[in-house]
């Protein structure tokens, strides 16, 4: 059965869900333990959101790893632009404790 | 005052540089970025806390660390020196690891080069990710709100996806 993208984002934990494995693929178990309920549950919604063709899974040795399916390149560059702020945000940071330890030996 | 920064990716060779420029003298910034006590007072992206539980600055060395989130969320990293020329040069593998200190593999190789000139300090570092997916995990923990910032992302990517 092919579902609606809206029925699949609809649910709270379905959109924690892709949340969790759009930062990195999953296992079944690693997404459970982000939630307070039970294991069924997590496949039930897995299996929706596979069905509404937003997970991928993927087998890495005896491990079934989900990730979102969209343009990898293109959310490769989304998370590494997010990786330059941060970089540039601590940097940032530094400047002000190098400033304070200056004045503080002066 | 203007401070260079300059940040590459080389998407095929999977490797980041980053160069960044400080005012002040090569010592104190190689003591900023080896130091857990400076350290621990830059490196968090807020409104994360980092906190050093230990730091063994030699080759083979470890320093074990959280990024703590207000809610008192932890998220533990490893770091192992591989190789130390003082004032110079650094390079550490970083992983990802549990609160018992065991990593998840595979990691992401950073080279730290220090240099002076004119009173201001360059550094530049390259990180070599064996998957820049891997990438991902580090960059979530700078999420500055949690998992509000991968919400706004993942409403693009909703968006894009519905635009298919």
């Amino acid at each position: 059965m092919r579902r609606d993208i809206f029925q699949a984002i609809a649910d709270p934990t379905r959109r924690a869900i892709l949340v969790l494995v759009a930062v990195q693929a999953m296992t079944p178990n690693a997404i459970a333990e982000h939630f307070d309920i039970t294991r069924q549950s997590i496949s039930r919604h897995l299996r929706i959101l596979s069905e509404c063709d937003l997970l991928a899974q993927k087998q890495e040795g005896r491990e079934i790893f989900y990730e979102l399916k969209i343009d990898k390149m293109k959310e490769i560059d989304t998370w590494l632009d997010q990786f330059r702020k941060i970089m540039q945000e601590s940097f940032k940071r530094l400047d002000e404790v190098l400033y304070t330890i200056k004045n503080k030996k002066k | 005052m203007n401070l260079l920064f300059d940040f590459t990716v080389d998407k095929a060779a999977k490797t980041v540089f980053i160069t960044r420029e400080f005012d002040a003298d090569l010592s104190l910034v190689w003591d900023a970025f080896t130091k857990a006590e400076i350290l621990d007072q830059w490196v968090a992206p807020k409104p994360w806390i980092s906190k050093t539980k230990f730091m063994d600055f030699k080759v083979g060395g470890r320093r074990f660390y959280a990024m703590v989130s207000p809610e008192g969320q932890e998220r533990w990293a490893i770091q192992k020196y591989t190789s130390i020329s003082p004032k110079t040069n650094f390079k550490m593998f970083n992983a990802f690891a549990d609160k018992d200190e065991n990593p998840e593999l595979p990691g992401s190789d950073w080279d730290y080069t220090f240099s002076e000139q004119n009173e201001k300090t360059t550094v530049r570092i390259t990180i070599y990710n064996e998957s820049l997916a891997r990438m991902e995990k580090m960059i979530e923990m700078g999420f500055t709100e949690g998992f509000k910032m991968s919400m706004n992302n993942l409403e693009n990517l909703l968006a894009s996806l519905s635009q298919k």
